[in-house]
């Protein structure tokens, strides 16, 4: 590197860091958008010009975890006043929390799909790695015949858009009663995730000497005991990287659930939106449900944010 | 106490023959090289005396135990790699105590075992640190820690010092020697480097596209090579070869190159043993290294006129091209023994020195003057 930059250097170095702002805002204002929305008050949610500025509400997920019905008149003072402050604030925005007979509150389907979508998404992911893993390590460190038509026939199940298949998938998942159960999902993204598992995972593993198994081979491990002592702790880079990728395809996929699950084993991203259409859409509530739904991914993502950069750099330097 | 004994080793890649009828037998606390060109068949070798390659025919034994068919887990000999291989996410500590917690020992032992090792290494200071850490050398140190901690049957190294630059690699040979001494034990040690092989090795195995070419001490692959492959593959500088014709002339023996004016002359016995070895005019080529091409300033009885060409300055001696007829012979002098290339001398071979092949098989006729 120079040590002195030229003015043209320079200047295009500002274009340069212009651009990467520009484009960074770009990728960030749906975020803001969501993020602001989920804390407005309801009157402020659809103004245009829309509203910047304005004293942050928890209303909205207040109303996003209760079901609530409106209210045809002012709530009764003694009802108000003998009230949590919570419930005052569904009270507020014309609304009353729904309880059972026996008082208590009703809860909205929302926590149960976020769990749903929790269940379905780790679950998948665990499998989808964890198998793709022992895959690639197979066809890493094995010569086997038909090996480049079987990694080929593998991807290819990745080359047609997966709506495609999901009428016939539909059926078939009525004809065995795995529509509407958290199962069903898990095989599907599983299956869906698996290909891109095992191809990264197969360029991680490539990458790791098989001198290091063959070291721990002779000093008295068998091979499987060397690739949980060795490969793996090797391939934590490899396998975060691909765990994220899998976590958020999974955790994402918003057509197959729709199609495949109504209630029971119903994730997120089709519940969220069928809300707009229940009453008057209350869209600071969509935003909070969203707002929600997008923590996971940005907490996976921050943990394992080490990993994934030496995961998408890995291979790119020679040892 | 462990003897190593290969028996009609067969090895195929594919269609490519890489191992053809090996037979050795190594001896309790040997120190055996295996040397040969890349592609020579001695890596494979070793690899599958570890039993990290099977072979397609023959028997490996282990104190007289068959063991080609047992894993490389059980087989209890220690593997040094080129590329080191220590495991990145150990520390040194870790990477030492790997093979001793395969065996289980509870955690005193290990720790006992490990830092003796280490102090025979002398890398103590550096148990705590991460392989990366290193340098080559040191990285070196701790892949021979690994393989000695355990006690194994035998050690085998697979080029261990090959990665390490000049200097170091001097080093290490060193240590390694005193290593073996201290340690003894059975030591097979692949090298493609001749003078590694002859500053360590009690025994050298030559090897040459998987053939077995001789087997023998430093002194005597060096002094007695089996054909023109050993002859030319050890010594630095190469082993002059050249085709000649011989005949006898007035109770001597005369050698000429092909091409020159004038023959060298020989002991008259030179004719006799070499029709009785069965060598014939045409299919004869002489090999004599440079130390036993003699170089005269002036004319001397014996003495064939040569003219000096090329002159290279090697500070402790010079090696000289001599032109023979056609052919250059390389001969060394002391420091500046010839002021200047262009200049004529007289040149000599030493019978005691001289070799005598079968250029068609390259086999020596193994006559001694």
């Amino acid at each position: 590197m120079a040590a002195v930059q030229t003015r043209s250097e320079r200047a295009l170095n500002r274009v340069a860091i212009a651009a990467v702002l520009v484009i960074t805002l770009l990728f960030l204002a749906p975020i803001y958008w969501i993020t602001s929305t989920a804390f407005k008050p309801r009157n402020l949610a659809t103004t245009i010009p829309p509203t910047v500025i304005f004293e942050p509400e928890i209303s909205p997920f207040v109303k996003l975890f209760t079901k609530r019905s409106q209210l045809r008149a002012a709530p009764e003072p003694e009802d108000y006043a003998a009230a949590p402050w919570w419930e005052r604030l569904v009270f507020d925005g014309g609304e009353k929390v729904v309880r059972s007979g026996r008082g208590d509150v009703q809860l909205s389907g929302y926590p149960n799909r976020f769990m749903n979508s929790l269940i379905v998404a780790i679950t998948s992911t665990v499998l989808a790695v964890s198998m793709g893993t022992f895959t690639a390590y197979g066809f890493s460190r094995f010569k086997m015949k038909g090996e480049a038509d079987l990694l080929f026939f593998i991807l290819s199940t990745r080359m047609l858009p997966p709506v495609v298949v999901a009428i016939p998938m539909f059926l078939m998942y009525r004809a065995v009663g795995l529509n509407d159960t958290h199962w069903g999902l898990i095989i599907l993204y599983t299956a869906f995730n698996l290909s891109f598992s095992v191809w990264l995972m197969k360029g991680f593993i490539d990458e790791i000497p098989k001198e290091y198994e063959e070291a721990a081979l002779v000093d008295g491990y068998t091979r499987l005991e060397a690739f949980f002592k060795i490969v793996l702790p090797e391939a934590a880079t490899g396998i975060a990287a691909t765990a994220v990728f899998c976590f958020i395809t999974a955790w994402n996929e918003y057509a197959f659930a729709l199609i495949m699950t109504n209630r029971r084993a119903q994730t997120a991203p089709p519940f969220i939106p069928s809300q707009v259409g229940s009453g008057l859409p209350d869209w600071t509530v969509i935003a909070a449900g969203t707002f929600l739904f997008l923590l996971p991914v940005a907490i996976f993502t921050f943990l394992l944010r080490n990993h994934l950069l030496r995961g998408m750099s890995f291979g790119a330097i020679r040892k | 106490m462990t003897q190593i004994e290969l028996r009609g080793i067969e090895k195929h890649f594919g269609a490519v023959q890489v191992i053809k009828n090996l037979n050795l037998a190594i001896a309790d606390n040997e120190f055996i090289v295996l040397l040969g060109q890349s592609g020579c068949g001695k890596t494979t070798t070793l690899r599958a005396i570890a039993g990290l390659e099977t072979i397609d025919e023959g028997d490996i034994l282990i104190d007289g135990r068959p063991v080609q068919h047992i894993k490389a887990s059980h087989r209890d000999i220690a593997f040094v790699f080129q590329s080191f291989s220590l495991y990145p996410h150990m520390t040194v500590f870790e990477n030492i105590a790997f093979p001793l917690r395969a065996m289980r020992g509870n955690r005193t032992d290990i720790e006992r075992e490990v830092q003796a090792v280490a102090k025979t290494l002398q890398i103590t200071h550096l148990l705590a640190k991460r392989p990366s850490a290193l340098s080559g050398g040191d990285m070196q140190r701790v892949a021979i820690g690994r393989a000695l901690v355990r006690r194994p049957k035998a050690m085998l190294m697979d080029e261990p010092i090959g990665a390490l630059d000049a200097k170091l690699r001097e080093e290490m040979r060193a240590e390694i020697k005193r290593l073996h001494i201290k340690q003894g034990s059975t030591t097979i040690y692949v090298t493609h480097d001749q003078v590694e092989a002859m500053s360590l090795a009690d025994r050298i195995v030559v090897m040459h596209e998987g053939v077995l070419q001789q087997v023998g001490t430093p002194h005597e692959v060096y002094a007695r090579p089996a054909n023109m492959f050993v002859a030319q593959f050890v010594g630095s500088p190469v082993m002059n070869m050249t085709e000649v014709t011989v005949s006898e002339d007035a109770g001597h023996a005369r050698v000429l190159v092909r091409g020159a004016p004038t023959a060298f002359d020989f002991p008259s016995s030179l004719t006799a043993e070499l029709t009785a070895a069965g060598a014939e005019n045409g299919n004869l080529t002489l090999g004599v290294r440079p130390e036993g091409v003699l170089v005269s300033r002036e004319a001397r009885e014996g003495f064939v006129p040569v003219e000096a060409h090329i002159i290279e300055p090697l500070g402790s001696h010079d090696i000289i091209d001599l032109q023979v007829g056609a052919q250059m012979l390389r001969a060394r002098t002391k420091s500046g023994f010839v002021p200047r290339p262009g200049e004529a001398v007289w040149a000599r071979i030493n019978p005691a020195q001289a070799h005598f092949f079968d250029s068609s098989t390259g086999t020596s006729f193994g006559i001694r003057l």
